[in-house]
């Protein structure tokens, strides 16, 4: 429509310094990609999820770094540019079995987080609004379950490392935290437990065997005729 | 019980190469970061004297201060600023109120800030982390690596 | 009840909590409470001593700016290396407007810091606003007997812009055991260092430290060390250990903090104590009971 093309400009970014015109309202990735380049590290699952699409750019006349998803950050008039399709971070290599959460544990295969100044760069550098710096500090007093929560949306992209001037590896150790707090932490869901139990023991392998052997029609007859919970007396759910 | 044994750096020959620093470089840095003036020295050894860590260094305190003052490179290849524990001691008893922490730590900044760390992380064991408080971990490698 | 606004630091959560627990304890019987900083961070247990530093001030900055936020002008710590490093961050950029505006423009996700936080020890709030009378009036298990050797360390007195006492006389620790009813010991390494950092990567030096501190206390008739530096009371105890091991006849000399000190005076939580230190008092009671 008319309408629709005059609002939809096209717009100028910097791909690793070179120009290029791009229609407007396109992520960073899909602009790249309508400028003509083919993403064959960098780029996952197009959906804020994986962490390979890691992205610095900065504003013109801007002199601040910026950092975002490509997939996720809508590309704008005058950005400058470039992917980070890796971060070469080691990790530590434990076995989660024979961990004693008890200890300073985060901090014995991650010493280098004693080296935190609490500059904070790497929470301006997270794309997905995480508190680094709090995680960091809370690993560094020994708490794991806040280690664990504080971190709980990281993505791995690895960002924060690359710009932490103390050179610690906030993700793996971070993801250290939510397994230990994972494994021996967090409170058992008993219901879970016991429906396991119950699996193990057969419980439900004669109604399985029921289901797998039924024909589509007869399938399509159960699922219509399938028992349904009430809702809850007083609840807003609804038919 | 198996002892790990720490792996510490210390300043050699090697490293005062690395520099690519010369002395009157190096001592015009040491002024510039610690503020002090290495001429106030008047060697009265009231900072050796108190220091709790002399016994252990190469270069006694106010032997490192005349070192400067007549720029021998041997201050920058002894072990004194890595033993140095910062306790002020030297500051508070010296009677011209030379700031001897700061010259130290000065001279550790002009090391680390070339990323020639004096503690290795590596080096250190899980044993070993596992049983010091998060204090001494903290001020550790603040002092000894950049 | 009155509040003070309390930095614990990291150690105090962790393997020094007797310390903070103590501490809360004792405080709260003198009708004060320790409100804990929010949101706080590492301070960074040393102070930068070089001129052009700022990136490692950023972190003590950040804390007194906390406190800022938290509606307090003064920040109370019981670590004593905390202590030493907020307050000396607090000298270094409060009226300083070229620092601050660097630092703040730094930290350009937080509001500015003003630079009007103090920072304060926990044995200046003890001695100065609350004072030995009522400290002693408090006192339900009189320490009599009980002889208590100070071990100051460094960051308390030096240097002399953030000392709290006369850095090569102090009395502050005296004074306290005095209005607890036990019996100060004067020796010679009251104010010495403990070796620090040094423990990290040169462990034998603070062993050799410990030796001579423990020995000269032993020698002028100590039943147990107090100290405020989670850092001194590990240097000590832990590196104890081999001295126990290695030289026949060593006899183990029981080191607490402070806070614990007053706590068991004020028969409130005192956190773990040793129990060689725990017997001793107990037999210093019962002859108290008999005579």
């Amino acid at each position: 429509m008319a309408s629709d093309k005059k609002d939809r400009g096209m717009i100028h970014i910097h791909v690793m310094g070179k120009t290029y015109e791009v229609p407007a309202g396109l992520t960073i990735m899909d602009a790249m990609e309508y400028a003509g380049y083919r993403f064959t590290r960098g780029a996952g699952c197009r959906s804020g999820f994986c962490g390979a699409c890691s992205t610095v750019y900065r504003y013109e006349g801007d002199y601040r770094l910026q950092f975002a998803l490509a997939c996720q950050e809508t590309a704008q008039d005058g950005m400058y540019l470039v992917q980070l399709p890796f971060t070469p971070a080691p990790r530590a290599s434990y076995d989660i079995e024979k961990i004693n959460p008890k200890e300073n544990v985060l901090l014995q295969y991650y010493p280098e987080i004693a080296r935190c100044v609490s500059c904070n760069t790497c929470t301006k550098a997270c794309p997905q609004d995480i508190q680094v710096m709090d995680y960091i500090q809370a690993a560094l007093r020994g708490d794991i379950a806040k280690t664990a929560e504080l971190s709980f949306d990281c993505i791995q992209c690895g960002l924060c490392s690359m710009r932490c001037p103390a050179d610690i590896k906030h993700y793996h150790m971070a993801q250290m935290a939510r397994r230990i707090y994972g494994r021996y932490m967090s409170p058992v869901p008993q219901h879970l437990e016991d429906r396991l139990q119950e699996i193990a023991q057969g419980k439900f392998d004669d109604e399985l065997d029921r289901l797998v052997s039924m024909s589509r029609e007869e399938l399509e007859a159960a699922y219509a005729a399938r028992v349904r919970e009430e809702a809850p007396a007083g609840s807003e759910i609804s038919e | 019980m198996e002892e790990t044994v720490t792996k510490t750096k210390q300043s050699t020959q090697d490293e005062f190469d690395l520099l690519e620093m010369s002395m009157d470089e190096i001592v015009d840095k040491v002024e510039e970061l610690s503020g002090e003036n290495v001429f106030d020295c008047y060697q009265c050894g009231m900072c050796s004297a108190g220091c709790p860590m002399a016994e252990e260094m190469d270069l006694l305190p106010n032997q490192v201060l005349h070192a400067l003052q007549v720029k021998d490179p041997e201050v920058m290849s002894a072990n004194s600023m890595w033993i140095c524990a910062s306790c002020y001691t030297c500051q508070v008893r010296c009677p011209k109120g030379v700031d001897l922490a700061k010259v130290m730590e000065a001279m550790r900044q002009i090391y680390l800030r070339k990323r020639m760390d004096h503690v290795s992380l590596d080096g250190l064991s899980h044993r070993e982390i596992r049983r010091l408080p998060q204090i001494a971990v903290v001020a550790s490698f603040r002092k000894k690596t950049g | 009840m009155e509040k003070l606004t309390y930095f614990p630091g990291c150690t105090l959560k962790d393997t020094a909590s007797d310390f903070e627990i103590s501490g809360m304890a004792v405080m709260e019987a003198l009708g004060y409470v320790l409100e804990e900083l929010e949101r706080w961070n590492c301070c960074g247990t040393v102070f930068s001593l070089t001129d052009d530093d700022l990136m490692h001030q950023i972190a003590p900055v950040r804390d007194l700016l906390r406190a800022q936020e938290a509606g307090s002008d003064d920040i109370i710590a019981l670590c004593s290396m905390c202590y030493a490093t907020l307050k000396r961050t607090s000298l270094f950029v409060n009226g300083n407007q070229e620092r601050l505006d660097k630092i703040n423009s730094f930290m350009n996700k937080e509001v500015d810091y003003e630079g009007k936080v103090s920072v304060h020890h926990l044995l200046e709030v003890i001695r100065d606003r609350i004072g030995w009378e009522k400290i002693e009036e408090r006192v339900t298990n009189p320490l009599e007997g009980l002889s208590v050797a100070p071990f100051y360390g460094c960051t308390l007195l030096r240097p002399e812009e953030i000392a709290i006492d006369d850095p090569d006389a102090p009395t502050v620790l005296q004074d306290l055991t005095t209005a607890l009813w036990a019996t100060p010991i004067d020796y010679a390494y009251s104010v010495e260092c403990c070796g620090a950092y040094q423990v990290v990567d040169h462990r034998d030096v603070v062993v050799e430290r410990t030796h001579r501190i423990m020995s000269a206390a032993r020698r002028a008739g100590a039943d147990v060390i107090v100290t405020s530096c989670p850092l001194c009371h590990f240097n000590l105890h832990d590196t104890q250990k081999e001295l126990v091991r290695t030289i026949p006849d060593y006899e183990e000399m029981p080191i607490i903090y402070f806070t614990q000190l007053m706590a068991l005076a004020y028969g409130v939580e005192a956190g773990k104590i040793p129990a060689s230190l725990k017997a001793k008092i107990k037999r210093l009671q019962a002859v108290k009971g008999e005579g």
